[in-house]
């Protein structure tokens, strides 16, 4: 296996604060990789480090076992989806996209060769002509990834380029680029803050917080067994569970973790009880909350099974081995 | 809970001259814009009609009285040579401190669109407007002074052994002179400074407005400083290069008093239209004279559109 990206304790420090601090990391070729993270916890700087817009204030930063800790970003062999697109309002489409080999010298013809077979791709073709201020919002992203992947670059980086798409749309794009992953096998760094969007594209994800990595793992690793108290909170819909609760619920006086979908309610032989206090209609299903303890504990019960309204006392039941310790203490 | 009613009492006259406006938009849009299009179309676009009219009349040459008859005599006139001399001469001098003027602007305009911060976005604007809150005189004789043969520059120059580069600057045939303020050097100098805010400010405006992932974008894509300058950063901040040039160019044309003060006796189109229409009372070729910036402008205008300038707009 190679290491396409590779942060030795990587650090870029602002004064103070501190956006990334002493980050190990290991990024291996042809995977989708995912950055997590709420705003401000060193995601995005990351990205910029690999890009080379940040320089790390400590720290070694390898690409293909290359360090680039002082090449600036235009030698380096990787290209960047900008979460604002970034295209260049005064060329058109085939001109943006065909600007990577313009600046390499390449011959207009070849380059605009090269233009409408990326076009082709990311099934744009005909729009060569247009400015980008004549394209949608979705059209603009497929511009944007033709533009990068123009150059053949050997990391895809892209900085929340979902972000500003409606839903379906969204949806839509999320399986195309996986798909383009897949077929390119070039190794993508996904940067998000939508936990979904990351649990359902990534092969490997790293979820920041504070400027470090909480965990690192599959998406499966992550929504099921997350380390701590941060990561169970931040991805996916998990009950987090507090010393008490989890005692309530038959284990150990220690902080853990439950899905909502590990819990079933109207259980007859069951001893714990909890009263409903809110319930929330999802469509495919409903989320179900009840008092325990000191904590909220929420089920997902699916459509077709009785909904109980507020006020209404039920008997939980769950798997034990669903229930998933935290390191917090 | 007490029954209210949907609609809010009327507090008065107030409220009812909203409403009506809020009925009729239209009608408000023209009670906003009547006053600036009665000043602009009666005044400002009456007096240009007035000064076109008058371009097309001609002057009897015995009596000096103004023919009230449409001819095309006066704009030849344009073209003798001594006359055309003026054009030319005018037309190179606003060009040069156009292109002066935007070649020191940059590296300012740049700095503070992108990195002033606070404070020191405060000392830009201060540095920049500073100047123009002093009289316009009072700065060209201020310039005359330092640029005198007695002035601060010569002074300077001869105090560290380097006064023979004025010298030398001062005996380049056509720019040359006596002294840095009877040259054409001279002129030039003063129009750069006085206008230099002019072309500062609306390029400022336009860098700002350009994003900083677009440059990202560039390097990102593999170019280097000089290639993102010229393909990304010059084509988005051309309009306000354009609106900074019509400033600097527009105001150097039709100058009268800069030329006057410094430089040689030499005429530029604006103290030609003075010396026309005061002591020569020859109305006509002042207005001809004073029609050919406008249409040096219009040219200019049309060429920068046709060149993409306004693309990025």
């Amino acid at each position: 296996m190679t290491v396409a990206v590779k942060f030795e304790s990587v650090s870029r420090h602002f004064g103070a604060v501190r956006a990334v601090d002493e980050v190990n990391l290991s990024i291996a070729e042809g995977t989708f990789f995912a950055m997590l993270g709420p705003s401000g916890s060193g995601k995005t700087t990351c990205l910029r480090l690999i890009s080379g817009f940040e320089k790390p204030t400590g720290g070694t930063i390898k690409i293909f076992g290359q360090d680039v800790s002082n090449i600036p970003p235009n030698r380096r062999h990787v290209n960047t989806v900008f979460q604002d697109y970034a295209l260049f309002p005064h060329m058109n489409v085939r001109d943006n996209v065909a600007y990577g080999p313009m600046v390499a010298g390449v011959s207009k013809a070849k380059r605009y060769a090269k233009a409408d077979e990326m076009l082709s791709m990311v099934k744009l073709d005909g729009y060569g002509d247009r400015k980008p201020n004549q394209l949608s919002g979705g059209q603009r992203q497929r511009v944007a990834l033709a533009r990068s992947l123009v150059n053949e670059p050997k990391v895809l980086l892209l900085d929340e380029p979902l972000g500003a798409l409606d839903l379906k749309l969204r949806e839509a794009m999320q399986d195309e680029l996986k798909a383009l992953q897949q077929r390119l096998g070039i190794t993508f760094v996904f940067v998000t803050h939508d936990q979904h969007e990351a649990l359902s594209m990534a092969d490997t994800l790293a979820v920041f917080n504070e400027g470090k990595i909480a965990q690192i793992g599959s998406p499966e690793e992550i929504y099921g067994r997350p380390y701590n108290r941060f990561v169970a909170d931040f991805v996916g819909s998990s009950n987090v569970l507090s010393p008490e609760a989890t005692k309530a619920l038959g284990g150990p006086a220690r902080w853990s973790s439950l899905r909502p979908e590990a819990l079933k309610i109207d259980a007859a032989n069951s001893t714990i009880n909890a009263v409903v206090t809110a319930v929330r209609y999802l469509g495919a299903g409903s989320r179900v909350a009840f008092k325990l303890a000191d904590s909220e504990i929420a089920a997902y019960i699916p459509a077709g099974n009785r909904i109980p309204e507020v006020g209404d006392a039920a008997r939980l039941s769950f798997n034990v081995a669903d229930l998933h310790l935290l390191d917090d203490k | 809970m007490s029954r209210r009613n949907a609609i809010l009492p009327s507090r008065g006259f107030g409220d009812s001259f909203t409403a009506f406006f809020w009925r009729h938009p239209k009608l408000f849009l023209g009670v906003l814009l009547a006053p600036p299009l009665l000043w602009l179309g009666v005044v400002y676009l009456g007096s240009l009609f007035a000064l076109l009219i008058q371009s097309f009349y001609s002057i009897d040459e015995f009596s000096g009285v103004v023919k009230e008859e449409f001819t095309l005599k006066t704009y030849g006139g344009l073209f003798r040579p001594s006359n055309f001399d003026i054009i030319i001469r005018t037309l190179v001098m606003s060009a040069a401190v156009t292109l002066a003027c935007a070649v020191i602007a940059f590296p300012i305009a740049y700095y503070a669109a992108r990195f002033a911060r606070g404070r020191w976005r405060a000392v830009f604007y201060l540095g920049i407007m500073l100047p123009l809150w002093s009289s316009y005189l009072v700065k060209v004789y201020a310039w005359k002074l330092i640029l005198a043969k007695e002035g601060i520059i010569t002074w300077a120059a001869d105090a560290v052994g380097g006064g023979f580069v004025i010298d030398a600057v001062l005996s380049l045939p056509g720019i040359g002179g006596n002294s840095l303020s009877t040259s054409f050097i001279g002129t030039f100098i003063v129009f750069v400074y006085v206008w230099l805010p002019f072309m500062i400010l609306p390029m400022q405006a336009s860098l700002e407005r350009v994003p900083t992932s677009m440059l990202e974008a560039s390097a990102d894509l593999g170019a280097s400083r000089r290639q993102v300058f010229w393909t990304v950063i010059l084509p988005l901040a051309m309009p306000g290069v354009i609106a900074g040039s019509i400033f600097t160019f527009s105001l150097t044309m039709g100058d009268y008093i800069i030329p006057q003060i410094i430089g040689t006796s030499a005429n530029f189109i604006g103290m030609a239209v003075f010396q026309l229409q005061g002591i020569a009372g020859n109305i006509p070729l002042a207005a001809a004279f004073a029609v050919v910036p406008i249409l040096i402008m219009l040219i200019y205008l049309w060429l920068a559109k046709k060149g993409g300038a306004f693309d990025a707009l």
